[in-house]
């Protein structure tokens, strides 16, 4: 049953992820940690900077993962969570084939049409808001600590802060930033 | 054996999905080096456009591409070989990690360190969005669509796939019957 429901979610995450691999994260977070609970938002959070870090397109690497994790969450053995990451992966690059065919063959016609131009035009602008959308999801509790924790909310408020203009100001490789945040991580909570 | 294309596709795309870290966008340069220049299997032109219906289409960037030249030059069979190499280095790795992370996943020194992970993470989801914004010419007149998209999503709890469907549906009906006239 939960391959099933694991193939259908995919399936519809490959669907209708217009933007790419940080577009398509709101829709895994949305269907896997809001909607079925397979995660929790602490490890949707591991598997993305996981998948940022780890060679392989990013909206592949956190589909595997999250196959991976449901199944492992949900107690079960080590073969089933594998089975899981294969059906994760097949079910969100199946609408690619589909779609990208289906587009080779009659959308190339209407490509310059100034009605799907202009469709176009506005999901690129709704995409903006598809991963804001998935940055303002990831501001939870169990990513940041509450506010009665002061040591540990002012650290993350301060490595927050300190990764987005390092990242966009100083142009350091995102990877970069992932291990010196881990290694501030290290020294601060150890 | 290394003259057959299937096999020189695969390997090509497979080094294509390896060297993929993070943003899909950044391995333009090396897909247009392997496709357009060492095998010369397209020209750039077709190169580019191949590259505009990969962007416009739902799913993995990466994935697209190899469907699109996998089928423009071997068909079907093409495409399924060439899609296979770019997804078999994520498969790999991410169980290897997976299982890896399994057994380390309650250590205090894994949990150190992805406390100091978490919030960075969410900063990398918000440099994307706010480049892409750029690109996109975010402006005082269109920035109340990202911003209900955002909020829909976050604080409706609205899934980001009707979102979507809705402003297609909604774009599609605004430009056929209102802007043309």
């Amino acid at each position: 049953m939960i391959f099933l429901q694991l193939f259908y979610v995919f399936f519809k995450i490959g669907l209708f992820g217009f933007g790419g691999g940080y577009a398509m994260l709101s829709m895994i977070q949305g269907e896997v940690v809001a909607n079925h609970h397979w995660i929790t938002t602490a490890q949707f959070t591991d598997i993305v900077a996981i998948s940022q870090s780890t060679p392989g397109p990013i909206g592949i690497n956190s589909a595997t993962y999250v196959g991976y994790m449901a199944f492992s969450n949900a107690g079960y053995p080590l073969y089933m969570s594998v089975l899981g990451s294969l059906t994760a992966t097949l079910a969100v690059v199946l609408p690619s084939f589909l779609l990208v065919l289906l587009a080779l063959k009659i959308l190339k016609r209407y490509c310059n049409h100034p009605v799907v131009e202009y469709i176009f035009s506005v999901l690129r602008l709704a995409v903006v808001g598809l991963i804001g959308g998935a940055a303002l999801m990831l501001l939870t509790a169990e990513n940041f600590g509450t506010p009665d924790d002061r040591w540990q909310y002012g650290i993350s408020i301060f490595l927050f802060v300190a990764a987005f203009v390092g990242t966009y100001v100083f142009k350091i490789h995102p990877i970069r930033m992932i291990c010196l945040c881990g290694i501030a991580g290290f020294f601060l909570y150890i | 054996m290394l003259n057959d294309f299937y096999l020189k596709g695969f390997l090509t795309f497979l080094k294509i999905g390896f060297f993929t870290i993070g943003g899909g966008y950044a391995m333009i340069p090396l897909i247009e080096k392997e496709v357009v220049d060492k095998h010369r299997w397209v020209e750039k032109e077709e190169f580019l456009d191949m590259m505009a219906l990969s962007q416009a289409m739902p799913g993995v960037f990466a994935v697209n591409f190899s469907i699109c030249i996998g089928n423009r030059l071997r068909g079907f069979k093409g495409s399924v070989a060439l899609a296979s190499g770019v997804i078999l280095p994520s498969l790999v790795v991410i169980l290897l990690v997976a299982m890896f992370f399994g057994m380390f996943s309650d250590n205090r020194v894994v949990e150190a360190i992805f406390k100091g992970i978490r919030p960075a993470v969410v900063a990398l989801i918000a440099v994307p969005c706010v480049k892409l914004g750029k690109a996109a010419k975010v402006n005082f007149a269109n920035a109340w669509l990202p911003i209900v998209v955002a909020l829909l999503i976050a604080l409706a709890g609205i899934s980001p796939v009707y979102v979507i469907v809705l402003v297609a549906v909604g774009a599609y009906l605004y430009g056929r019957y209102i802007k043309e006239d």
